[in-house]
């Protein structure tokens, strides 16, 4: 046998399995949870004939995807053609590789005896690893529009791909300024820094606002949802596309929101760290396992706060044009990110004078 | 230019000012308005639990009337026939036997009446053109079905409830015509 830790390989693929499951599940009653708060804000009630209150409504969704037919049109790029959509969902589901889930586990079965942390994978790069990979996700976007060999839907690739891009920059900003209130890169040591303290977004109240504007153009929701509306109308980049590799594009958006707003409380809201309630003291308590379900549950909660808070967003503002969308981006967002980048140093150095 | 009222408004085009210009203000009360929507009533009826009431000139499914005594009214005339604009309703007529005198008012009837709900705009032309009050439009709706000949009504699906037989089938499906009737008479 090879000299590896079986345990260890066993205990990561099965977190890995359960982890994706469970975005995925999420990310199906996302699409019923959207048309719902669409549904409630508008004064209308939202589907609720398939299933008792419409629960089943995802489902039919999912089957009526399928069960269209696959059209790969003659004249594209067969392969890429097949890869832009899976690229869009690998980087979104590679993503939560680095969440911290929930503070450990004591598996005690099988007269076994190991603290399993529900974190996958605990690198010291841990925000620079989220970074690049939302970098990674304009593949998606380009290869999309390249590979159908439409010209309409290459210059539609082409602006959704700068409206990313461009919002990565100030990202970027605010999580410097992030990296120096905190020091370490790592996300369970920001987090752990939360648990004891303050909730990053009383530290850095601005950068958050940042932050939370760049996840929104991120994950190409309105207001900054013009390659959805070209999708709609003309040939945007997924014009295309049919059945599944469509739905993959479609999950991929709603697996980003997910994602995105798992980073946000994890970054600034602390994660699954239940306010009010010292938790050394409360798994001393009532042991670690009983504690990570808690914690699970308080983490769930405030995701779905941030997602319910991305819904209502949507059905308030109308979307912006190219060249506002373009303006905020370069001339307001990032001007404010190096403000706010200064402001943390001045503050940071004072303080520690 | 003076105004004709005192109604007009000057519009007022200042430029935004710096607080403006950031729209997070005006964003945060859309977002207020946009919540308060969450817990006010609904509009929505849910059919079929609920049906909204229809107006009593609303022009729905066709009916075939009968008169008090539970005779049919039509005569197979073609009148309707000819003033279907989108030529729905087709018959064919046949002469009364000596024994079916409680069936049929007058000596001619419509042996087959069919009219297709596909080519039905539910103008209504049929029953101003119909001299023996025989063709009404009720206030029904053409159900869905999932094959082509289901929408081609028959005789049996327009006629009206036998007034002996079933009274207060018969009084439901007249509706607001009864009303008429009465003040007619």
């Amino acid at each position: 046998m090879l000299a590896l830790d079986w345990g260890f390989v066993l205990e990561k693929l099965i977190l890995i399995i359960s982890i994706v499951s469970v975005s995925l599940v999420i990310a199906m009653y996302e699409t019923y949870a959207e048309r719902k708060v669409a549904a409630i804000i508008q004064d209308r009630r939202g589907p609720n004939r398939a299933g008792p209150f419409g629960i089943l409504q995802p489902l039919a969704d999912g089957l009526k995807l399928f069960m269209k037919e696959e059209i790969i049109p003659n004249t594209s790029n067969k392969m890429l053609f097949v890869l832009g959509p899976c690229l869009a969902m690998l980087t979104a589901m590679m993503t939560s590789a680095v969440i911290p889930w929930g503070d450990r586990i004591h598996f005690t079965l099988f007269g076994l005896d190991r603290y399993i942390s529900l974190q996958i994978a605990d690198i010291n790069i841990g925000i620079l690893y989220i970074f690049g990979v939302v970098s990674m996700g304009v593949y998606g976007i380009m290869i999309g529009g390249w590979a159908s060999n439409n010209k309409f839907s290459l210059l539609a690739a082409m602006r959704g791909a700068s409206q990313v891009i461009s919002y990565e920059l100030p990202m970027g900003l605010s999580l410097i300024a992030l990296l120096m209130v905190t020091g370490s890169l790592k996300m369970s040591v920001i987090l752990g820094q939360q648990l004891d303290g303050w909730y990053n977004v009383v530290h850095q109240p601005l950068g958050f606002f940042i932050f939370l504007i760049c996840a929104f153009a991120e994950c190409n929701r309105t207001p900054f949802d013009l390659p959805e509306a070209e999708n709609e109308l003309n040939f945007g980049y997924h014009q295309e596309y049919s059945s599944m590799k469509l739905g993959f594009y479609l999950f991929a958006e709603y697996i980003n929101m997910f994602i995105s707003s798992a980073v946000m409380v994890t970054l600034f809201w602390g994660g699954y760290d239940i306010p009010f309630l010292n938790d050394a003291e409360a798994v001393k308590n009532i042991g670690y396992n009983l504690m990570a379900v808690f914690q699970g549950l308080v983490l769930f909660g405030k995701i779905l706060l941030f997602v319910f808070l991305f819904m209502w967003v949507r059905w308030t503002i109308p979307r912006f044009r190219y060249d506002q969308l373009m303006n905020l981006g370069w001339k307001g967002l990032i001007p404010l990110g190096l403000l706010n980048m200064v402001i943390t140093a001045a503050v940071v150095l004072w303080l520690t004078k | 230019m003076e105004s004709l009222t005192s109604r007009a408004k000057l519009v007022e085009r200042k430029p935004m000012t710096w607080v403006e210009k950031l729209y997070m203000w005006n964003i945060m009360k859309g977002m207020l308005i946009t919540f308060r929507h969450i817990f006010k009533k609904k509009a929505t009826i849910s059919y079929p639990e609920e049906k909204r009431a229809f107006s009593p000139v609303f022009r729905g499914l066709q009916i075939l009337n009968r008169d008090e005594e539970g005779r049919e009214n039509c005569t197979a005339c073609g009148l309707c026939a000819v003033a279907c604009p989108a030529e729905a309703i087709t018959m064919e007529g046949a002469e009364r036997k000596p024994g079916e005198e409680h069936l049929y008012r007058e000596e001619k009837y419509a042996a087959k009446y069919e009219i297709n709900m596909l080519r039905c705009i539910f103008c209504g032309l049929c029953e101003e053109a119909c001299p023996k009050d025989a063709v009404y439009l009720s206030e029904t709706f053409a159900p869905a079905n999932y094959q082509r000949k289901g929408f081609i009504y028959g005789k049996e699906d327009l006629l009206i409830p036998h007034p002996k037989t079933n009274p207060e089938e018969y009084k439901k499906a007249l509706g607001n015509r009864a009303k008429n009737k009465q003040q007619q008479n």
